[in-house]
C-alpha cells in the first residue's frame, strides 16, 4: 500500500511539471526540439545519450545542434547503407530483419505500457505478453508457409499434420493464454492487468498484423517491398528539408516542426522519386518477380518471365505535358503508373500515421519510443509511418494487381471430393470451350 | 488539465477497493410482474423473475429458429450492436468521457466498416448468383478490399485530426477501447453466422450447450454446492462446475441425436436465386446417418448393449458440450474480473433480473470462435463455389494450365476416364 501511495504522489508531481512544459511545446515553431533536452527529466525514463564514443570524440567541437545534424545525418545514411547490404542478401535475411524489426516495436510499445502504468511487479505479465505474440507469429507464419512451402511442407510427416490442424492448434495455443491470463488475476491488480491485456492486444494487432503484410508484399516481388518503403523515407527527408529551407505555415498542432510548405514539396518530389526509382528497379527481374522457393535448391529464387507490369510501353502524353516536356509519346513501364499511386498515399496518407504516433507520444508524455538509435529515437519512431503503407500496398495488389494464386486453388481442388472436383473440372471446362480457349473437345 | 489528470491517475493506481462502486442500477423489472410477485419475500422474488425471464428468451429464441436462418441472421446483428454498445458506454463512464469531441460518430462509423468489410466478404460468397446479376454489385465486390480499407483510412484520419490538446490520453485510451470491443464481438458475431451458414445444427448445439451449462451448474451449485471454485465468482462451486458438465455432455448427445434427424437443421443454408429465400434443402452428409459403432467392453456391462446406432454428429457433439463445460466458463471469469475491475454489478439493465446483453453471451464468445475453427479443421473442406469463382476470375494461360492439371490428376485417381472426349 505503501508503494502505491508513492507512487501515486510522484506520477501525480509529474503531472503537475508536465502541465508547465505543455507549454512550452506549443510555442514552438520549425525549430529543432533540442531545447526540450530537458523534457527528459519529466519523462518516467530518463533519456541517455547513447552516441557511440567515436562520434562523439568526432563531433566533439562543433556546437550541440550542428552536432545533433550531423549525428542525425550519419545515422541516416548507416540506416540506408544497411537497407541495401540487406536487399543485396536476398529474401530470406530480408524476412528475418522484418521479423527482428516487429519483435522489437512489440517490445518497445509493452515497454511504454509497463512504464505507464508502473505494472513491473504484475504476476505473469512480461511472460503472458511474450506467449501472444508468439502465438500469434506462429498462426501468421504457419498460414504463409503453407502457402509458398506447399511441397516442402508435404514431404515431412510432422509438418503436414501441422499444416493440416494449423488453425485448431493455434487456436489452442491462444486459449492457453487466454486461461493462463484469467486465473493470474490477483485481487488488487484486476484494472491493471485488463489494461495490460488490451495494450497487448493492440500492439499485436497494429504491429504483427501489418508486418506480415510486408512479408506477403515481399513474396509477390521485392519492387512491392523496397518502392513503398523507399516512398515513404523520402517523403521524410524531402519533407524535413524543404521544412528546414521553406518552412513557415506550420501543419497540424499535433507536429509543430510539420509545415505545409514541407508536405506539399515532400509529395511531389516523392511522387518524382517514386517514378525514377521504379524505372530503374523495373529492368531487373530480381526485383520484378515473385519470390519462389525451389524444391530441389530448398533456397529462394527469383526467375520468371516479367508480367506486362514490367514490359515498357508507349504511352502518349497528355496535350497539357506535351508542351512542357516537349515530348509526344513516352516509354514508361506501367508499373510506374501505379507507382504514382503509392507514392502519393506514402505521402498524403503516411504522414497520418506519424501523427498518431506524435498524439500517442504527447499523451503518455514521451519523447520517443525507445533510445536504440541514437539522435532517432526507437526502431517504432522510424517505422510509424510504415505501417499505414504496408497495409495499403497489401490491400492494393490484392485488388488491382493479383488475381488468385493458381497454384493454392490447386492446392485446395486437391481437398475436395471427387464428385466436387469433378462438377468443378466440367464447369471449368464448359466455360474454357464457351470462352474458345480449349479449341475442341479432343483438345486437351 | 490537472483536474483530468489527477482523475486519471485516481483511476490508474489507487488501490482497487479505495474507488467508490458505480451506483446500483434501477430497477426495470416490468410493473406486471411486480404486482404478480408482490407477496413473495425478496429472494424468491428475484428467483422467480429470473426463472420467468430465462423461460421467456428460450420461447423467444425458439420462435426466431422456427421463423428461418435469416430472422437469426438478424438477430445475431442486433445482438452484436447491441453488446457493442454496452461495452462502449461502460468505457464512456469509466472516462467521464461524455464531451470527447467526435467519438459517439468515430466509435459507431467504425462499428459500420468493420461490419462491412466482413458482411461483404460473406455475402460475396453465399449470394455469388445474386450478385452477378447486379453491375453495381460486382463492381463493390470486386474493390471490396480496397473499399473498406479506404472506409476504415477516413475513420483513422479522423481520428487523428480530432485530437484535442487536452483529451489526448482519453482519446487514445478510447481508440483502443474501441478496437478491442470490435475484435471481441464483430469478429465473433461473423463465426457465428458463418457457423450458421453451415448448417443450423452447428449453430444450435453449441449456444444451447452452453446455456444448458450455465443452467444446470447453476442448480447443481445450488443444491450441492460446497468447495469454491475461484476466487474471482465467489458463486461458482467445484460441484456445480463438475455436475454441470456431465449434465451438459448428456443433454449434447440427446440434443444433437434429435435435431440430426430433420433436413431443417442439418442441411448447409443456400440461397435460391429463383425464388430469394434461403433454402435448406440437401442430402444429408455422412456426418448425420446412422452408424453403428461397437460400445467399448467397459461400457457394455453397464448398459448391455454390444451395438449402438448412433449419428456421427454425436461424437463431435462430445467434443463441443467438453469445451463448453470446461473451458465455455473460462470466458465467464473473464467477463467477471472486467466487472470487478471496473467496479461494475452487470454490464447494462437490459433484462431484469440478469443484467446487460453481455451479461447473457460472455461465454457464447469463445465457443463460436471454437466451433468455427473445429469446422474448418475436422469437418469442412474448401468450399467449392467459392473456388470455382476464383478458378473463374483467373487469365485464360492460367485457367488453361490449371484445367491440364487438374485432368491428370482425375484421371490419374481413376475420377475421370482418359478417352478422347476429353
Amino acid at each position: 500500500r505503501s508503494l502505491q501511495s508513492g507512487c501515486y504522489s510522484s506520477f501525480y508531481l509529474f503531472d503537475l511539471q508536465e502541465s508547465e512544459s505543455e507549454n512550452k511545446l506549443d510555442g514552438e515553431t520549425a525549430s529543432d526540439s533540442e531545447s526540450k533536452s530537458e523534457f527528459g527529466g519529466s519523462s518516467p525514463v530518463p533519456t541517455s545519450d547513447d552516441t557511440p564514443e567515436v562520434l562523439n570524440r568526432a563531433l566533439s567541437n562543433l556546437s550541440s545542434r550542428w552536432k545533433n545534424w550531423w549525428v542525425r545525418g550519419i545515422l541516416t545514411l548507416a540506416m540506408i547503407t544497411f537497407f541495401f547490404i540487406i536487399i543485396y542478401l536476398g529474401p530470406m535475411v530480408l524476412m528475418t530483419i522484418v521479423m527482428c524489426v516487429q519483435i522489437k516495436c512489440f517490445h518497445e510499445i509493452i515497454t511504454i505500457g509497463y512504464n505507464v502504468y508502473h505494472s513491473y511487479d504484475l504476476p505473469w505479465f512480461r511472460t503472458l505478453s511474450w506467449y501472444f505474440l508468439l502465438c500469434v507469429n506462429y498462426f501468421f507464419y504457419g498460414e504463409t508457409v503453407t502457402d509458398y512451402f506447399f511441397t516442402l511442407v508435404q514431404r515431412e510427416e510432422p509438418l503436414r499434420i501441422l499444416s493440416k490442424y494449423h488453425r485448431f492448434i493455434s487456436f489452442a495455443l491462444y486459449l492457453t493464454g487466454f486461461c493462463m491470463f484469467v486465473l493470474s488475476l490477483v485481487k488488487k491488480h484486476y484494472r491493471l492487468q485488463f489494461y495490460m491485456f488490451g495494450w497487448t492486444h493492440v500492439t499485436l494487432l497494429i504491429v504483427v498484423t501489418q508486418s506480415h503484410l510486408i512479408i506477403h508484399n515481399l513474396f509477390e516481388g521485392m519492387i512491392w517491398f523496397i518502392v513503398p518503403i523507399s516512398c515513404v523515407i523520402c517523403n521524410d527527408i524531402m519533407a524535413y528539408m524543404f521544412g528546414f529551407f521553406f518552412g513557415r505555415t506550420p501543419l497540424i498542432k499535433l507536429s509543430p516542426k510539420k509545415t505545409w510548405e514541407g508536405f506539399i514539396g515532400g509529395f511531389f518530389s516523392t511522387v518524382l522519386f517514386g517514378l525514377l526509382l521504379s524505372y530503374v528497379m523495373s529492368g531487373y527481374r530480381c526485383f520484378t518477380c515473385p519470390v519462389e522457393f525451389n524444391n530441389d535448391t530448398n533456397s529462394f529464387t527469383v526467375d520468371c518471365e516479367p508480367s506486362e507490369l514490367f514490359q515498357l510501353q508507349e504511352y502518349n502524353i497528355p496535350v497539357l505535358l506535351q508542351s512542357v516536356v516537349g515530348w509526344k509519346t513516352v516509354r514508361m513501364y506501367p508499373f510506374q503508373i501505379h507507382s504514382i499511386a503509392l507514392s502519393t498515399f506514402a505521402s498524403l496518407i503516411g504522414p497520418f500515421g506519424g501523427f498518431f504516433a506524435s498524439g500517442f507520444k504527447r499523451a503518455f508524455k514521451i519523447k520517443d519510443f525507445a533510445n536504440t538509435i541514437p539522435g532517432h529515437g526507437g526502431i517504432m519512431d522510424r517505422f510509424d509511418c510504415q505501417y499505414l503503407m504496408a497495409t495499403f500496398v497489401n490491400v492494393y495488389i490484392a485488388s488491382f494487381i493479383r488475381g488468385p494464386n493458381p497454384s493454392k486453388l490447386i492446392q485446395q481442388f486437391l481437398t475436395l471430393r471427387p464428385d466436387q472436383q469433378l462438377h468443378i473440372f466440367n464447369t471449368l471446362k464448359a466455360h474454357l470451350v464457351d470462352r474458345g480457349i480449349l479449341g475442341s473437345l479432343e483438345d486437351a | 488539465e490537472v483536474d483530468l489528470e489527477e482523475r486519471l491517475c485516481e483511476l490508474d493506481l489507487r488501490n482497487d477497493s479505495d474507488v467508490p462502486d458505480v451506483p446500483p442500477p434501477t430497477d426495470s423489472t416490468p410493473e406486471i410482474l411486480k404486482r404478480a410477485l408482490s407477496g413473495l419475500s425478496a429472494r424468491w422474488k428475484n428467483w422467480w423473475i429470473r426463472g420467468i425471464l430465462t423461460l421467456a428468451m428460450i420461447s423467444g429464441f425458439f420462435l426466431i429458429i422456427y421463423l428461418g436462418s435469416f430472422m437469426l441472421m438478424l438477430l445475431v446483428l442486433s445482438i452484436q450492436v447491441k453488446c457493442y454498445h454496452e461495452i462502449i458506454t461502460i468505457g464512456y463512464r469509466v472516462y467521464h468521457s461524455y464531451d470527447l469531441p467526435w467519438f459517439r460518430s468515430l466509435s459507431w462509423y467504425f462499428l459500420l466498416c468493420v461490419n462491412y468489410f466482413f458482411y461483404g466478404e460473406t455475402v460475396a460468397d453465399y449470394f455469388a448468383t445474386f450478385v452477378q446479376r447486379r453491375e453495381q454489385l460486382q463492381f463493390l465486390i470486386r474493390y471490396h478490399r480496397f473499399i473498406s480499407f479506404a472506409l476504415y483510412l477516413t475513420g483513422f484520419c479522423m481520428f487523428v485530426l480530432s485530437l484535442v490538446k487536452k483529451h489526448y490520453r482519453l482519446q487514445f485510451y478510447m481508440f483502443a477501447w474501441t478496437h478491442v470491443t470490435l475484435l471481441i464481438t464483430v469478429t465473433q458475431s461473423h463465426l457465428v453466422i458463418q457457423n450458421l451458414f453451415e448448417g443450423m445444427i452447428w449453430f444450435l448445439v453449441p449456444i444451447s450447450s452452453v446455456i444448458c451449462n450455465d443452467i444446470t451448474a447453476y442448480i447443481f451449485g445450488f443444491f450441492f454446492g460446497r468447495t469454491p471454485l475461484i476466487k474471482l465468482s465467489p458463486k461458482k462451486t467445484w460441484e456445480g462446475f463438475i455436475g454441470g458438465f456431465f449434465s451438459t455432455v448428456v443433454f449434447g448427445f440427446i440434443f444433437s441425436y434429435f435435431l440430426a434427424q430433420h433436413q431443417y437443421f442439418v442441411c448447409p443454408v443456400e440461397y435460391n436465386s429463383e425464388t430469394n429465400r434461403f433454402v435448406t434443402e440437401c442430402e444429408p452428409s455422412e456426418l448425420f446417418q446412422m452408424e453403428k459403432y461397437s460400445v467399448p467392453p467397459l461400457l457394455q456391462a453397464v448398459l448391455g448393449w454390444e451395438t449402438v446406432n448412433m449419428y456421427p454428429f454425436q461424437m463431435h457433439s462430445f467434443a463441443l458440450s467438453t469445451f463448453a463445460s470446461l473451458i465455455g466458463p473460462f470466458g465467464g471469469f473473464f467477463a467477471s474480473g472486467f466487472k470487478r475491475a471496473f467496479k461494475i454489478k452487470d454490464f447494462a439493465d437490459t433484462i431484469p433480473g440478469h443484467g446487460g446483453i453481455m451479461d447473457r453471451f460472455d461465454c457464447q464468445y469463445l465457443m463460436a470462435t471454437f466451433v468455427h475453427v473445429y469446422i474448418t479443421s475436422f469437418i469442412r473442406g474448401p468450399n467449392p463455389s467459392k473456388l470455382l469463382k476464383q478458378l473463374l476470375i483467373l487469365q485464360p494461360e492460367q485457367q488453361l494450365s490449371v484445367y491440364k492439371t487438374l485432368k491428370s490428376h482425375l484421371v490419374e485417381k481413376g475420377i475421370l476416364q482418359p478417352s478422347l472426349r476429353g
